[in-house]
């Protein structure tokens, strides 16, 4: 900062304490990084041309098709499933908070892996589903593995393990908010539900959501373990070509490409919203949204 | 607008311990009354059972002729629903001692919020009277301010107003200058004293044994959950009967 100083004397110039440890480490990361990419680039075996020749290909689209498709579905239907269970934890009803106890406990036990295989032979263990009615007898059935496809089996395990562990960001959120934020929105007579949907839930959010976008983001991932029962995600159509043409490692590279895409636009999305909910409370966040509150001051 | 409030052999307990013995008051509408009491002397409980934010073990609790938080059934009181006692609550005015403020919401939403999703007010209307009322506890300039971004004193006006939006007929203050620095406390009491000249019916736990002298009616002196002395604010003040009241007089002043 340049300060003129008042007197005839002339102001004491300041020079800042030089970091040349921070230069020299900079330089270090740098000249090893640049070695790590000349021999990614130069190296034959990655096979770029493969790997670009790939990227488009129709099967792997339609395979980042089947991955967004599962993510998007599993997390939908897995933090719905999850706010019913965080309401059923936190509820003063003692079996329905037992319930969903136990709920969260087997599905964070079971392994993804082996909750796919499960479900996808749950014919095994009921071969026909029917719905019976008392004095009446059966009014509808049907064979269970007409019900059960690689993609139904896939959804619901997905869903199962999401809403297991969404439940528990969801409960811990709404435990975030405290306990004068109710009574201040009690007496003031909003009702249970517009308390939860006003005052709680949008501070609940700021709790919910750093965790939320790692179960969003790690849900992304595995739904890779899909390829195991032959569903056609990203990874199982690079498998089907690299079985054909042995170049496993570019057919590889391609779903990894496609992984770190998928990746980075949810976590920009992660960020928006995070600036969103963290308005009234993180300075350098809420700018944008400041500026909108600024207009109703014109407009009055 | 304003309403009396009757209470009537209101007794609580937290895990076996009594809180509340048996406690009758009557507080006539417009009339400010001021609950003394050390810490512990039940007097933040006895408030927050008016608006049926805690519940009674017994008693009964009229704000003008309407029973608060239970419905008599021959013998029986039965507790409302929370949506029912969330309609009598619009009615009564309560400002906490840690402000609580919504800190999602700017200054005039947290004064909007409430008379429009809970009444369906129109906006204009709304903003109107929400506008009015930060004026009249001078925080007209922060509207668009984020509560974090205020003083204590700041926000507990706030508090006041957004309290006031839904126009209750009843005000309860719990403690609402105790979490305040020294040199706020005095904005906050002069909004208090303005409510009282505008006639409404004031219910405050303080330790503003000033604030008790100048502005209230009545004064309330309770310890270990009973009332100890009440009566007329100066009379009570200048001639303590009690010798409880003597001691804690002596010890605040």
């Amino acid at each position: 900062m340049n300060v003129r100083h008042p007197s005839e004397r002339p102001a004491l110039k300041i020079i800042e304490h030089r970091h040349y440890g921070r230069w020299f480490s900079a330089l270090v990361v740098l000249l090893l990084l640049g070695f790590f990419a000349s021999s990614v680039a130069n190296n034959p075996n990655f096979e770029w041309d493969v790997v670009l020749q790939n990227l488009t290909e129709d099967s792997i689209l339609s395979g980042v098709m089947m991955t967004i498709k599962l993510t998007c579905i599993s997390v939908l239907l897995g933090f719905a499933g999850g706010t019913v269970l965080a309401f059923m934890r936190l509820s003063a009803n003692p079996v329905l908070a037992w319930v969903s106890w136990v709920y969260i406990w087997f599905f964070r036990a079971v392994p993804m892996l082996v909750q796919l295989f499960l479900w996808y032979n749950i014919a095994t263990l009921y071969p026909k589903l029917s719905l019976t009615l008392p004095f009446y007898g059966e009014i509808w059935s049907v064979k269970t593995n007409q019900l059960i496809s690689p993609f139904s089996a896939a959804v619901i395990a997905l869903v199962m393990h999401q809403s297991a562990y969404a439940a528990e960001i969801i409960r811990a959120g709404i435990q975030s908010v405290s306990i004068g934020q109710l009574e201040a929105a009690k007496a003031l007579g909003y009702r249970p539900s517009q308390i939860f949907r006003r005052t709680v839930l949008p501070q609940a959010m700021r709790a919910i959501l750093p965790p939320a976008g790692n179960e969003v983001i790690g849900q992304l991932k595995t739904t890779a373990v899909v390829s195991v029962i032959a569903l056609q995600d990203v990874l199982y159509s690079a498998q089907i070509i690299y079985q054909r043409t042995y170049e496993v490692v570019p057919l590889l590279l391609v779903a990894t490409a496609w992984y770190l895409l998928m990746t980075s636009v949810l976590s920009i999305g992660q960020y928006y919203v995070e600036a969103f909910y963290s308005r009234g409370n993180v300075p350098d966040k809420q700018k944008w949204f400041r500026f909108k509150s600024k207009k109703i001051e014109s407009s009055s | 607008m304003s309403e009396s409030i009757k209470l009537r052999g209101i007794c609580k307990q937290f895990s076996g311990k009594t809180i509340l013995h048996n406690i009758d008051l009557d507080m006539e509408a417009g009339s400010v009354t001021v609950i003394l009491g050390p810490s512990g002397s039940g007097k933040s409980t006895l408030l927050r059972c008016i608006n049926h934010l805690e519940k009674v073990d017994s008693g009964t609790v009229h704000i003008g002729q309407e029973l608060i938080g239970y419905r008599q059934k021959g013998n029986y009181l039965v507790e409302l629903p929370e949506a029912k006692s969330a309609r009598q609550r619009q009615k009564i005015g309560m400002v906490f001692q840690q402000f609580n403020l919504f800190p999602h919401r700017t200054v005039l939403q947290n004064v909007m919020d409430a008379p429009q999703r809970i009444r369906n007010e129109s906006t204009s209307v709304v903003r109107s009277r929400a506008t009015a009322l930060l004026t009249q506890v001078g925080l007209a300039h922060r509207i668009n301010a984020w509560p974090r971004e205020l003083s204590g004193g700041q926000q507990q006006r706030v508090a006041i107003a957004r309290a006031l939006s839904m126009q209750p007929e009843v005000m309860l203050f719990d403690e609402p200058t105790s979490a305040l620095d020294p040199e706020l406390v005095g904005d906050v009491l002069q909004v208090m004293k303005n409510l009282a000249q505008s006639g409404m019916t004031m219910v405050v736990v303080t330790h503003e044994i000033g604030f008790a002298r100048e502005v209230a009616d009545n004064i309330v002196f309770m310890d270990q959950g009973n009332i100890v002395e009440s009566g007329n604010s100066h009379s009570l003040l200048d001639n303590p009967q009690h010798p409880r009241l003597r001691e804690f007089l002596s010890s605040v002043l």
